[in-house]
């Protein structure tokens, strides 16, 4: 009996949560103008995607999340490799990354608001930066950490140095590759959505829930949050199964 | 010294020799003043070896003597600083040779099913696609195996990930086997079980084998000679030989030609721990 319920376990924390908001929503601890019911924030969520304006800018910031991480992932996995083939040039540059991966990228616009303009360039350019940053720095430790007995094992078999490297250690870095994608993705949303809020928006969701903020729409600001809220779920989702897909081996 | 070490010791105190050795045929393998140094410390200076044809030889002795060291050298993973290593007169790139590490699950190549680990070697020496499963499959039949080689690795117990490596060494019907403490990662029952297994494929195939344990009672159950290893710059301590017929069986662990061969070696390595 215990058992049989256990598959819904993780849908416990959505019902308490929607029913402590019931509860503030009845109790009027919260201005209601601050915090809607939760029927009417699904509502506009539901009429939002449906067609609605929400639903467009959903797709913009998928699209800007999805574009700059291609462009993260198509310049920092060559180059990781590249640089992770070699201990002493990853050594030399280690600092130069770490300390850009470690500088918040939202301090960053204005620099890249002058080079791209206030377009979308912009935006993309900027989560292209930090993911590419974090996506590098993993792609380098995949490749420097593969294990030797491994590629020991490729040589003694009489291996080449260029079998070695794409039989053997690129394979070997592919785990750290995804942790790096995963979390590149995650950032790449970040930065996209603060930017869609500020560097003269028309679109995306950061400009939805903004705009929504700004004309006290608040079932519309919240309906933007979470639906910014299941994309980056979706997101990480997406790459959890295209990791067990593609790494089937990782971790074991 | 040198002479010494070249030649087969027969007969060593308390060790009776049950057969009079076969008639000396030329060495399989000539290591001939083999020097390596780590740092400052000598492993092996000026060290010679012959390595008979056909026969398995276990390398044993004391903790850092460069059991595995030597192994590693012969095989090729760890440059020599200095000496010659023949094998039939030719060098290690003109032989076909195979390797077995210890750490199975870092050896085997996790993202392939076992037999794709199993046909790497053919598919580095450009065999098509229906030679190599061919040789696979006579591998399979001739050591009776029966494991799913169609699982991965790490979808398997750990003598059959081992089990695996060695089908890997041996599909390319390797001249002579390189096991370096091949199941000291495996519990004991398991252990007993592929030492069979290595007997049968030594049986089998008659492959010159050089395998390092650090199981006395393993190194001598499996071998026709045990070469004891001293401490560093590392001699050979003496060069044991050991006759009973196969294929051995845990019977074999209590006759007096076992026990008084192994009561041997173990002197031999207590001498060279003290000396060390």
């Amino acid at each position: 009996m215990r058992k049989a319920l256990d598959p819904f376990l993780p849908v416990l924390g959505v019902i308490g949560l929607i029913a402590l908001w019931y509860l503030a929503f009845w109790s009027r601890i919260v201005d209601p103008v601050l915090l809607p019911s939760p029927g009417d924030t699904f509502r506009a969520m539901y009429k939002g995607m449906a067609g609605g304006r929400l639903s467009f800018d959903f797709v913009k910031t998928v699209e800007r999340t999805v574009i700059s991480t291609l462009i993260a992932a198509g310049s920092a996995i060559p180059l990781g490799i590249f640089l992770g083939a070699s201990q002493r040039l990853y050594r030399s540059v280690e600092f130069v990354i770490d300390f850009f991966r470690s500088t918040p990228a939202s301090a960053m616009f204005p620099l890249f608001l002058v080079l791209f303009g206030v377009g979308n360039e912009t935006k993309i350019a900027v989560a292209a930066f930090g993911a590419a940053l974090v996506i590098l720095f993993n792609v380098a430790y995949g490749v420097m950490n593969a294990r030797k007995t491994r590629i020991l094992a490729a040589r003694v078999m009489g291996a080449s140095r260029v079998q070695v490297l794409t039989g053997v250690v690129l394979l070997e870095s592919m785990p750290q590759t995804f942790v790096g994608l995963r979390n590149g993705v995650s950032l790449a949303l970040v930065i996209v959505v603060v930017a869609e809020m500020f560097i003269g928006s028309t679109d995306g969701l950061g400009h939805r829930v903004f705009e929504a903020q700004q004309l006290f729409n608040m079932p519309d600001m919240y309906a933007a949050i979470f639906a910014a809220g299941a994309l980056g779920y979706g997101l990480n989702l997406l790459f959890l199964v295209a990791e067990r897909y593609f790494v089937h081996w990782s971790g074991k | 010294m040198a002479d010494g070490a070249v030649r087969t010791r027969l007969a060593t105190e308390g060790v009776p020799s049950s057969a009079p050795s076969a008639a000396p045929t030329a060495p399989h393998v000539t290591v001939r003043g083999l020097t390596k140094r780590f740092g400052n410390a000598s492993i092996y200076e000026r060290f010679d070896l012959d390595i008979p044809r056909g026969k398995l030889i276990s390398v044993f002795g004391p903790n850092g003597c460069g059991k595995s060291t030597l192994i590693n050298i012969i095989a090729g993973l760890i440059p020599a600083d200095a000496g010659e290593i023949l094998f039939d007169g030719k060098p290690l790139r003109a032989i076909r040779f195979g390797y077995v590490f210890q750490n199975y699950r870092e050896a085997l190549f996790p993202w392939l099913r076992s037999i794709d680990n199993i046909e790497y070697p053919l598919k580095l020496m450009k065999q098509p696609k229906a030679e190599r499963r061919a040789r696979v499959e006579k591998l399979v039949a001739h050591l009776g195996v029966k494991i799913d080689l169609k699982r991965y690795p790490y979808e398997m117990s750990g003598g059959q990930q081992q089990l695996i490596s060695i089908m890997r060494a041996l599909v390319v019907e390797p001249e002579i086997l390189f096991l370096d403490e091949p199941f000291s990662a495996l519990d004991y029952e398991m252990t007993l079980f592929m030492r069979e297994q290595l007997q049968r494929i030594f049986m089998e195939t008659g492959t010159t084998t050089m395998l390092v344990s650090h199981d006395l009672e393993e190194a001598v159950y499996l071998a026709d000679r045990i070469l004891l290893l001293s401490r560093g710059p590392a001699q050979i301590a003496d060069d044991v030989p050991f006759h009973a017929a196969r294929p051995r069986a845990d019977a074999t662990l209590s006759e007096p030609d076992f026990i008084t061969t192994k009561a041997h070696c173990l002197d031999v390595f207590q001498r060279e721990v003290r000396r060390g």
